[in-house]
């Protein structure tokens, strides 16, 4: 009984961290169905290159990427040769050089990948004060965040529904807290070409690029459950021998 | 001493000048413990455990962290990405910190309901209590080195209520920020501090278990056991491989935090690098500060929440004092019991209400709670200790209570 | 610890393969644990991404060199002129503290590519820059303790114990070497 009591109280306290994401974010987004879910997900490495490809032709004009480097993309599946010329398409400052000069040069794969604008200020100052975010953590960042960026990549509509006044510059999304959102919508049927030959619609789009996003937060996360799971099935074993051992040095003690 | 005698030549030439073999034999291995401990004496050696490994993970988390408000969030982001196994010791650095509360919140109740706090084992209860202030301190500057949204903002919270102090407060806080607002100094500082504070809680453990080891472990009936009687069996091997199941167990939940849900107890919002001109949406401690944070804000006076947040651990020092009964454990005081798992459910409450927002009906629950906290401590247990009736306590671990022979005498001398 | 068996009055011996299972599976583990913790002290994965650099050598002239960072160490990598070739080539090799044929050196023998850092103590000779002092064979001298390398980087005179070493390196083109 006591026991119960005392895991239902666990239990209870770690129930309630959701309820705190959910007092702060406000909104509800639906879930959808990810290949990462679960004990043995895995990130779709298809639609996270397809996704990458949605971040570099639509995302990647406004939102940097900066804790990503070039070589990352090893892991969902490039090869060395396409990373490099992936890179060598960006521009990185470098220096000083021996005259004491910064200098241009193209990007290599130990590189992170180039952010649009030079800091803060001027990301400001090009988009009307309203700062694009960096999108590396972006999944983390946010509660419940592959729904969440999900939602808000296909939450956008035309109209703003009756009796709600939208300041200038400023587009409706059912998703974004308060509704409204200072990013025109970024996506639109057919605005990629797949090279794949899968149909470029919003949803998928949306998908590929939270799959890429979601690998792009956290590169470990394939190995981390792969070793995940060999780490229990060892302490299993190891649990229930300690309890065998436990259980016979234990059979003398009178109660 | 027992009659340690090891058969090894080197070790019975070294245990002649450095006595170290014949002090674990008489702490770790012939010490003689309660033969009826349950489960919930897991915990003491648990926590211990999670100290030792909070330690590791530190030291070598921190050699790739960098403590500057400009590198701080990618230093950390590094270890998640290019240090190896970096990512997996965060994690466990992390999730540790949240299962060494939830061990040691545990280990605490344990405590209060088989009545371990008292006579003779105050001081040992006291330096508990200062071991898990020194925790939450260490917690709380820990949480700001990622310096995350949640770690600006909580720390310019937890700092502030010193500002609550008459007179001196406002410059309190700017000595301890050493700038006008958080800043580069105080994650500097901040950094230093919680290196230093687990050597602190090492050194206030090993009193505890001096402490411990001067009357023995407490046990379910509470009664006094004497050493090398029926009641007593050696720590080792039966406490030890019963440690080592429990630590099976415990990992086994570690493990599952750790490699499937390693942001489960944390906040997003940590995950945005600090800004010191956007306050998140909802500020909310880590989960095992809410109750503290529920009283913090049941108060309506900033100087009356800091005094009262403070006092609901001041209250805990005091504890064998407030409760004069003289029989340890809730199995033979019903009425305690009663109260003891009132007192569970009103710490639950308190949780949950520190982590809503501080309006409607949160507000009052908040009161309620905080209210009826500090009455199980300051008016329920003293009235007990003079209005309950115990039940018939036993002589002895191995035999049962005998008919009508109802000892209330003291269990201690 | 299982030799301090002295207080166990249980009835079945303590050492039977099932304690003898579960203390190993925990020596295991502790030895699994250990592994994470010890390599985390070895170079990350950015640092190894600039383990190997690509350099551009096409801008060098002939006499010419220039220096550039290498796992925190300077790579000399020079455009040797047919005199300093052929300086190089014609030493008696028995004549060489540490005997080394030039073509051992080099995989094109215009290019001659070092790790700079002198074998003695560690200092970085000096020979790079046009005015550099060069040493009395034409190569680099060390002004730490006077030690003189060649043309092809060798020790001839002075404390320094061998050669300066050769990176290990590959040319990917004509303009491009690649090191590490």
């Amino acid at each position: 009984m006591r026991k119960f009591v005392i895991a239902a109280a666990v239990a209870l306290g770690l129930a309630a961290t959701p309820q705190i994401a959910k007092a702060a974010g406000g909104v509800d987004v639906p879930s959808q169905s990810w290949a990462f879910e679960g004990v043995f997900g895995t990130i779709d490495i298809p639609a996270a290159q397809r996704g990458l490809q949605v971040y570099k032709e639509v995302c990647a004009s406004c939102h940097g990427l900066s804790l990503m480097a070039y070589r990352n993309l090893a892991q969902i599946g490039f090869s060395e040769e396409e990373i490099k010329a992936l890179a060598a398409d960006y521009t990185v400052m470098d220096g000083p050089n021996d005259d004491g000069e910064m200098f241009e040069r193209a990007a290599i794969p130990s590189d992170r990948f180039v952010s649009p604008y030079a800091n803060e200020q001027e990301a400001r100052a090009i988009n009307n004060g309203a700062y694009p975010v960096d999108l590396s953590l972006i999944i983390k960042a946010r509660a419940d965040g592959a729904n969440y960026l999900y939602a808000l990549l296909t939450g956008y509509r035309e109209e703003a529904p009756e009796g709600v006044d939208l300041m200038p510059g400023m587009y409706y999304n059912e998703y974004y807290g308060g509704n409204q959102i200072a990013m025109p919508q970024p996506l639109y049927d057919d605005f990629v070409e797949y090279s794949d030959g899968t149909q470029a619609t919003v949803s998928q789009m949306a998908k590929d690029v939270t799959y890429f996003l979601k690998f792009a937060a956290e590169p470990s996360h394939d190995e981390r459950k792969q070793m995940g799971i060999k780490v229990i099935i060892f302490l299993l074993v190891f649990t229930g021998l300690a309890y065998a051992s436990m259980k016979k040095i234990w059979a003398d003690v009178k109660k | 001493m027992s009659t340690y005698n090891p058969s090894n030549p080197l070790v019975r030439w070294i245990d002649h000048r450095l006595p170290m073999f014949s002090f674990m034999n008489e702490h770790l291995t012939d010490y003689p413990t309660p033969k009826n401990l349950n489960y919930f004496w897991n915990f003491g050696s648990l926590a211990g455990i999670i100290l030792v490994v909070m330690i590791a993970s530190g030291i070598t988390l921190a050699m790739h962290y960098t403590a500057h408000v400009d590198y701080a969030f990618n230093s950390v982001e590094r270890i998640m990405r290019d240090v190896n196994f970096g990512w997996m010791i965060r994690y466990i650095h992390m999730n540790g910190a949240h299962l060494f509360f939830v061990v040691v919140f545990i280990h605490i109740f344990r405590g209060l309901y088989y009545g371990s706090y008292k006579a003779p084992r105050e001081i040992l209860w006291m330096l508990g209590v200062a071991i898990l202030l020194a925790m939450m301190a260490t917690a709380f500057m820990g949480y700001v080195l990622p310096w995350g949204q949640m770690s600006f903002w909580g720390a310019t919270v937890i700092t502030n209520l010193f500002s609550a102090i008459p007179l001196v407060g406002e410059d309190i806080v700017i000595w301890l920020w050493g700038a006008f607002s958080v800043d580069n100094a105080t994650l500097n500082r901040f950094f230093a501090l919680h290196y230093l504070m687990p050597f602190v809680i090492v050194g206030l453990v090993v009193l505890h278990l001096v402490a411990l080891h001067r009357f023995g472990s407490n046990n379910p009936i509470g009664i006094d056991v004497k050493k090398g009687s029926q009641d007593t069996i050696p720590f080792h091997p039966y406490y030890t491989i019963k440690d080592t199941f429990g630590l099976g167990v415990f990992l086994l939940v570690f493990a599952g935090l750790v490699f499937f849900a390693p942001n489960y107890l944390g906040h997003a919002d940590n995950y945005i690098e600090a800004n010191p001109l956007v306050t998140p949406a909802l500020i909310v401690p880590e989960w095992y500060f809410l109750p503290f944070y529920a009283i913090l804000r049941a108060i309506p006076d900033k100087l009356g929440g800091v005094i009262a947040m403070f006092g609901s651990i001041a209250v805990l020092f005091i504890l064998p004092w407030l409760d004069r009964s003289p029989v340890r454990s809730a199995t033979y005081r019903p009425l305690f019991k009663l109260f003891f798992w009132i007192l569970v459910l009103d710490c639950i409450l308190l949780g949950y209400v520190g982590a809503m927002p501080a309006e409607g009906i949160w507000v009052l629950l908040g009161q309620v709670g905080t209210a009826y906290y500090f009455a199980h401590f300051l008016i329920i247990l003293p009235l007990l200790s003079k209005l309950e009736t115990p039940k018939p306590l036993p002589t002895s671990i191995s035999k049962p209570v005998t008919g009508g022979a109802a000892p209330a005498a003291a269990p201690a001398e | 610890m299982a030799e301090n068996a002295q207080t166990g009055d249980g009835g079945e011996t303590r050492r039977d393969f099932l304690h003898l299972a579960t203390a190993a599976m925990g020596a295991v583990g502790v030895g699994a644990v250990a592994w994470p913790f010890i390599d985390q002290m070895n170079p990350a994965k950015d640092v190894l991404a600039l383990a190997t650099i690509e350099v551009n050598i096409s801008a060098i002239q002939e006499g010419q060199a220039i220096t550039v960072s290498w796992r925190g160490k300077p790579v000399f990598i020079r455009h040797r002129t047919a005199d300093e070739i052929e300086e190089a080539r014609t030493v008696d090799l028995d004549d060489l503290p540490d005997p080394q044929a030039d073509g051992d050196r080099v995989t094109k023998e215009n290019f001659l590519i070092l790790v700079g850092v002198c074998t003695h103590l560690g200092c970085i000779p000096l020979g790079q820059k046009t005015g550099d002092v060069k040493g009395e064979f034409g190569g680099w001298f060390c002004p730490c303790h006077g030690s003189h390398y060649d043309t092809s980087g060798r020790i001839r005179k002075g404390p320094a114990p061998a050669n300066l070493p050769v990176p290990e390196y590959e040319f990917v083109d004509d303009t491009t070497v690649r090191l590490g």
